[in-house]
């Protein structure tokens, strides 16, 4: 198949016109945004927590990217992409022109590098799984071999991706911060403090870099695509407790709340109504579950782990979280293709779940324990799913400790029966129904130290999932999505987990930020996009 | 005086050996794998391994030990498993800013604690004593946390005097430096006033005042110097809390030093800069200490060096 700049183009200009509103918005200004703890890491290879990602975001370029707002691909820093017929080489070649912050032409040879420093066991980049569809991996990680083998340079500006086998999820992996190419002078000039120093082809460049202070982010004025960004600078303020930034926030020095609204003011900011229009609500592509350990006596019973299912009131869990949340009883969360509205699963039904128990054997219940972090609001959910399993008979003792160690306990095979994921709850990393599954229900996956906690394998499942990953072709692309449903469906009968709750991001933003809700409200940026945003002063 | 000050600079060594020994095994027992949490949460078992492997954490614990002792005589204290930079680079990045607050601290303690202390020694048992104990009770018990938001939104939301947070200007130094203060100036209150009253009752301060010296300066000349020593030992303890006090106070403030750096390596388990920041803490420590043992004798003639 072949992805044509023009296409692309259209499609993002359908979006552009309806955004811009009656008032027409000039480029210029600045913004301030504030946030607790300092980003870890600039480094792509890197930087892995939602403030960090959000940054590089605006600092590098993926060879693929999305448009604005959407989870649906596009061409980014390549200009034009082949996959073969069989889906196993795909050939990218880069768009003409695109400069680093430091003047220099992006190359095919850049990419290479990229992609090879991510995978090279040196880096220690929490990201280099994600390649593991690319021929030559196991060699490179094992040190087998000095370079991935799987990525060519053909020509200055074409590149060549070979994988093992077919992978659907490719050229999502291709659009995550992991893959953006960085430039090979920059990061040995740095001496290992990339991260610090960050030099990308992105929209904004790095200015300023006060640790524990500031981080500031100029405009590149030779950003590829023209028009972008609308900021001339994007201030950080780190170090702020997010009460004072609320307060800050009133008094008109921060534009935006990083770590969002504070839950002690939630309420209060709800109802009044000078921020009615300036708050904004979307999903998050997460889930929040409760899991439990299909190995284990007694939930290797299916009719127990569903009696568990129709036990639990979820709709009195979200209401403890001030309804910041909506209930689910799927894996996937909303938003995500493959994702189904009309599925029901298991409803709140005690009655049910006695009978189910008395079926599995276990008409008086039984005892067990359940982990979970002790950070807020952890601890309330969990007395609640207590209260709740106690009416049908199970005794559950709690277990809230530091969250390390909920996770060491719970990717151990003979620990934590029950595990509620809360505050750890599994977020997608790229927008493809292959990132819930292979990570956290996969055979594979169900390892010590592993994030599949319910210890959940099902071979026959894994091989479809195989299959569905390598359907790498678009215009298979529903076919494949039905494959997923399969899949997911089957999983909720198999009852693993209790999906309890899909989170609600909500944004407060100054009156005086504007921009498409794609700018606040991206699927894939964890707090906005800082190349989509206006600010209304600016002359 | 030299096997004194040698003698004492040994044992310093000793005491920062044990602290490098007891912030090695931190490493050990804190319940998360380093390994585990640099590859991400997406990494495989052998993915983790050699992860492992490259960090040098699969060999025996004794090189392990050495090879941090070697390195740390170097100057060279690791890199950070969060932000991968150097933890010497993290470190002195932040070190002026705590250095700023609790020189500026220090001042607002002594300032409050002692003219607090003086005046209630001499009007003692009056209503201004009481007064001053019963501030300085209240300086004592209340927690950082609610000092520094107290005095936060009291005097910069509410009456806007101040910035809400931040570093940069004198404006920014005075909230978090009276924080600390407040609280210490509680403690060094009731000691001045102890101290004080005690030396104010000595033979010679009649004697001072018999030769006709007026009350002013038998007080602040002849009572403070001998009234100061406790106070000056105590700075020297009290280092410790001031290092326990910057964690809390740059939080609430955001004042970006070794404190608020100390809280985020806590909550992301940064093990080498958790560290660093303890040995350097203990460097401090100890040394402010050697410091007042060395300076005392200077102040009061009748302590000997041996």
């Amino acid at each position: 198949m072949r992805w044509s700049l023009h296409v692309i183009a259209l499609a993002s200009m359908a979006f552009a016109t309806p955004a811009l509103q009656a008032q027409d918005l000039k480029n210029g200004g600045t913004m301030t945004v504030a946030y607790k703890n300092e980003m870890s890491s600039l480094d792509p290879a890197i930087g892995y927590d939602p403030p960090s990602w959000n940054l590089i975001k605006a600092l590098f370029d993926g060879l693929m990217g999305y448009e604005p707002g959407t989870t649906n691909l596009r061409l980014n820093l390549a200009e034009n992409l082949v996959v073969a017929p069989d889906g196993l080489t795909l050939t990218f070649e880069l768009r003409p022109g695109v400069k680093f912050h430091n003047g220099r032409l992006l190359t095919a040879e850049d990419v290479r590098y990229s992609i090879d420093r991510v995978v090279d066991p040196k880096t220690k980049s929490p990201g280099q799984s994600f390649f593991a569809a690319i021929a030559g991996f196991a060699d490179r990680t094992g040190g087998k071999s000095d370079r991935l083998a799987g990525v060519r340079v053909v020509d200055g500006k074409t590149v060549e991706i070979k994988l093992s086998h077919p992978d659907a999820s490719i050229l999502h992996i291709l659009a995550i911060n992991f893959s953006f190419p960085v430039p090979r002078e920059e990061v040995e000039r740095s001496g290992g403090d990339f991260g610090k120093h960050p030099v990308g082809t992105g929209a904004f460049r790095l200015q300023e870099w006060r640790p524990g202070q500031q981080i500031v982010l100029v405009r590149n004025p030779e950003y590829f695509r023209a028009g972008l960004p609308h900021l001339d600078r994007v201030q950080i303020n780190v170090g702020v407790e997010p009460i004072t930034a609320m307060l800050q926030f009133d008094k008109g020095d921060v534009d935006l709340l990083g770590d969002g609204i504070p839950p002690a003011k939630f309420t209060d900011v709800m109802q009044d109504p000078r921020y009615k229009d300036d708050v904004l609500t979307a999903s998050r592509l997460r889930t929040t579950y409760l899991t439990m350990k299909t190995n284990q006596k007694p939930f290797d019973d299916k009719r127990v782990r569903q009696a568990v299912n129709y036990a639990i009131n979820k709709a009195r869990i979200v209401q403890l979280i001030n309804g910041r949340a909506a209930v689910t009883s799927q894996i996937l969360p909303p938003g995500m293709a493959g994702y189904e509205a009309d599925f029901k699963g298991y409803g709140y039904d005690p009655q049910k779940a006695k009978e189910l128990l008395a079926q599995a054997g276990y008409p008086n219940g039984f005892s067990t324990e359940l982990y979970a972090t002790n950070a807020d609001p952890d601890p309330r959910i969990v007395q609640s799913i207590q209260q709740n399993l106690a009416a049908i008979g199970i005794n559950v003792e709690l277990k809230t400790l530091a969250g390390s160690q909920v996770v060491a306990a719970a990717g151990a095979p003979d620990q934590a029966p029950m595990v509620w994921s809360g505050t750890l709850g599994w977020g997608a990393d790229y927008p493809d129904p292959s990132d819930f599954y292979m990570p956290i229900l996969a055979c594979v996956s169900a390892t010590r130290g592993g994030w599949n906690w319910a210890y959940y394998c099902r071979k026959d499942l894994d091989e479809k999932a195989t299959q569905a990953n390598s359907i790498a072709d678009p215009a298979q692309n529903a076919k494949r999505i039905a494959l997923w449903q399969e899949i997911y469906r089957a999983v909720m009968d198999d009852a693993p987990w209790v999906p309890m709750y899909n989170d609600k991001r909500f944004v407060l933003k100054a009156k005086r930020l504007q921009g498409p809700p794609a700018a606040f409200l991206s699927p894939v940026m964890p707090l906005v996009d800082y190349t989509q945003v206006y600010a209304a002063d600016a002359r | 005086m030299f096997r004194y000050v040698l003698s004492r600079i040994g044992q310093s060594a000793a005491i920062l050996f044990g602290v490098a020994m007891m912030t090695f095994a931190l490493l050990y027992v804190v319940p998360a794998d380093p390994a585990a949490q640099v590859a991400g949460r997406s990494a495989t078992h052998e993915q983790i391994e050699s992860v492992r492997h490259e960090m040098g954490l699969d060999r025996p614990l004794p090189v392990q030990f050495g090879l941090y002792l070697v390195h740390l005589a170097q100057g060279d204290l690791g890199r950070s498993y969060v932000q991968r930079s150097p933890v010497s680079s993290l470190l002195m990045a932040r070190l002026p800013a705590t250095l700023l607050l609790l020189s500026a601290a220090i001042l607002a303690e002594l300032a409050i604690g002692m003219t607090a202390g003086i005046i209630a020694a001499v009007d003692r048992g009056k209503m201004a004593d009481r007064l001053i104990m019963l501030l300085a009770f209240v300086g004592v018990s209340t927690p950082r946390f609610v000092m520094g938001i107290l005095l936060l939104y009291l005097f910069s939301v509410e009456l806007g005097w101040f910035p809400i947070g931040g570093y940069g200007t004198a404006s920014h130094l005075v909230l978090p430096a009276l924080t600390i203060g407040v609280l210490g100036g509680g403690w060094y209150s009731r000691m001045m006033r102890s101290s004080m009253v005690e030396v104010l009752n000595q033979d010679y301060i009649r004697t001072a005042r018999a030769k006709g010296a007026g009350e002013g300066r038998v007080v602040l000349v002849h009572g403070l110097r001998n009234a100061f020593l406790p106070i000056l030992a105590m700075i020297g303890i009290d280092m410790g809390q001031f290092m326990s006090g910057t964690v809390v106070v740059e939080s609430v403030y955001g004042w970006p030093g070794v404190g608020q750096l100390m809280w985020e390596s806590i909550q992301e388990i940064d093990i080498p800069v958790i560290m660093a920041i303890t040995l350097v803490a203990a460097v401090a420590i100890v040394v402010s200490n050697l410091l007042v043992d060395l300076i005392a004798p200077l102040i009061d003639p009748r302590i000997k060096m041996d």
